[in-house]
């Protein structure tokens, strides 16, 4: 068994919005990160990803604290948001948040826990969705959630 | 016992969804069939009616892996059809934006999803906790393919910047000079990655397959070249279709299979390549492969993860030469003329060959377009390797069967999700 060393450190923030845009409910991430964007808020880097686990885990580098927006499926009421600190510990197995490639956003956060490559903080926000079907719009209880998560975000970062 | 059962319902560690189902009568081995649902082709059908112009963004999704591939395939198709050629630097470059994708796409497999298998774990997860060094180079590669792709292609996925008669913008010589570095850190990781895989244990297994590649006289092939096999063939991309046949063989499944007209099943990739270009390799390549143990044949489906090494360090040290004899063209595109016609191009995919066909009215609208991905031609041969295999694991349990099933299919880095759509596994002891 080999070591690899620990990341150094940076002041970086960064909000990653994961999901499909195409695909209803499973944009819910990446409409957070959007509309999170144009509040600009100071020192706080915003993207989206598709949520391919070795393309999050490269947006991990050099980041101090990195806040994940995805959608999940765990059988909570559509709409609900769920927060996970996976700073120290993982996604519980119940949460699964979506993945077109079944190697997504839990997969690439705990990638980044053996290569100690994890920021030194790192949280999950998972909204549970209701319908993702090809094409449309956020659900109407998903999208009524986007702005309250938005705030808490913002009150969090800030 | 006389008959079991076997279920796989998900192949683990492939690119897409796919199911096999394994039928064991009285101690023998009646049928191994990989069942793939396939719906249309939908991306035959949405070409149909678009302009030539739109086929290399519209082909580049279909594969996130090989992206590159099916927009290689579908512009020299095009240029086929118009009657249009691409030399000199303009066909270099496009040389080095695959060199890019066979880093990256054979970095992925060979690290990701098929050495757990030698070295005893489920998955790229267990793996990368006892070996992080080891896994670190992997990652390595792979960044550095998806930095060649998103220099030439515009962005690392999907690229962009690809279109008939050349390119939209081509880069200067000191953006190539810039990434010359890590292609030489790269080049270094490849070389570590075939002395790591050579080392691996590898199961017996001497198949006497017909290794189907394309073949020129200077080059280890990429872009272009005769479609050549082991046992005969010699043939130009445009007679695919007369030499190949894909169609629904099988009520198991949907999918289409390819196979030769006499009814063979064939092997595209890397054995087939390398057993047909031997030669073509760069030096530095076939010193590697002696020093792996290698002769210029492998006929070990295992031991395709360490021809697949070998062709990321044939990626990298041909790349390294790319961007060194690298001439900044006049012009990033020639002069493209529309007119009726049908084009055919064959390139060679990470996972093997890519057939594309396409017929252009005279305003250059597609009325029709055909497009045979490798792992639909390597289905029935991964049938075969099954059906062989099995026999000789009949006193295994089943869960550990299922393992060594998925592993076979794993030699072949099937991209499911390319030929297909959907696909699971079941093996019946009855």
């Amino acid at each position: 068994m080999d070591e690899v060393g620990t990341a150094p450190l940076s002041n970086r923030r960064l909000v990653i919005g994961v999901g499909n845009l195409d695909r209803g409910d499973d944009a819910v991430g990446r409409i957070v990160a959007q509309r999170l964007r144009l509040r600009q808020l100071p020192d706080v880097d915003v993207i989206e990803d598709g949520g391919e686990a070795l393309s999050l885990l490269s947006r991990f580098e050099g980041v101090d604290a990195v806040y994940l927006v995805d959608a999940a499926v765990s059988g909570a009421p559509p709409g609900a948001i769920r927060r996970f600190d996976v700073t120290t510990a993982p996604l519980p197995d119940a949460m699964a948040t979506l993945s077109t490639h079944g190697f997504g956003l839990a997969a690439a956060i705990e990638l980044a826990r053996v290569l100690h490559r994890l920021p030194r903080l790192c949280i999950v926000y998972a909204v549970e969705l209701d319908a993702c079907t090809m094409g449309a719009p956020l659900t109407q209880a998903v999208e009524a959630t986007v702005n309250v998560l938005i705030a808490r975000l913002c009150a969090e970062i800030a | 016992m006389a008959t079991r059962t076997i279920k796989v319902e998900n192949l683990a560690r492939v690119e897409g969804e796919g199911a096999l189902r394994v039928v064991i009568r009285e101690g023998r081995v009646e049928a191994a069939e990989l069942k793939i649902f396939e719906p249309p082709r939908f991306f035959e059908a949405f070409l149909r009616g678009r302009a030539y112009r739109e086929v290399p963004d519209i082909t580049a999704r279909i594969c996130g892996i090989c992206p590159v591939a099916y927009q290689m395939s579908a512009v020299h198709a095009m240029e086929h059809a118009l009657g249009i050629s691409v030399d000199g630097s303009l066909r270099n470059l496009r040389r080095l934006i695959y060199c890019g994708e066979w880093i990256e796409s054979h970095a992925l497999h060979i690290y990701l999803l098929h050495a757990p298998d030698f070295l005893g774990y489920e998955g790229a997860m267990d793996m990368a906790r006892d070996h992080p060094r080891h896994f670190e180079r992997g990652l390595q590669l792979k960044k550095t393919g998806n930095a060649l792709i998103a220099l030439l292609g515009g962005r690392e996925v999907h690229p962009i910047n690809v279109r008939i008669g050349g390119f939209y913008k081509v880069p200067r010589r000191r953006e190539l000079a810039a990434i010359a570095e890590d292609l030489k850190h790269a080049r270094a990781a490849a070389l570590e990655t075939v002395h790591w895989v050579s080392g691996f244990a590898f199961p017996d297994c001497d198949r006497d397959y017909e290794f189907v590649a394309l073949s020129s006289p200077d080059e280890y092939p990429l872009n272009d070249g005769r479609i050549t096999s082991n046992k005969g063939i010699d043939i130009a991309a445009q007679d695919f279709e007369a030499e190949f046949e894909e169609q629904q063989h099988v009520a198991h499944s949907t999918a289409l299979q390819a196979r030769t007209r006499k009814g063979g099943a064939y092997l595209a990739g890397p054995l087939a390549r390398y057993a047909l270009n031997f030669e073509r390799l760069s030096p530095l390549v076939r010193e590697a492969a002696q020093t792996a143990g290698l002769g210029p044949i492998c006929r070990n489906p295992y031991q395709s993860i360490i021809v697949r090494s070998l062709e990321v360090l044939y990626a990298c040290d041909e790349a390294l030469r790319l961007i060194e004899n690298y001439e900044e063209p006049d012009k990033a595109v020639v002069d493209v003329a529309v007119k009726p016609g049908v084009g055919h191009a064959c390139t060679e995919a990470p996972r093997g060959l890519l057939y594309h066909r396409y017929k252009l009215d005279a305003d250059g609208t597609i009325l029709d377009a055909r497009l045979v991905p490798p792992t639909s031609q390597n289905q029935a041969s991964i049938e075969e390797d099954l059906k062989l295999c099995v026999e000789g694991w009949l006193h295994l349990p089943d869960d550990l069967l299922r393992h060594k099933c998925e592993q076979v299919i794993r030699n072949y880095d099937p991209c499911i999700s390319c030929a297909t759509h959907f696909l699971k596994i079941e093996i019946d002891r009855g």
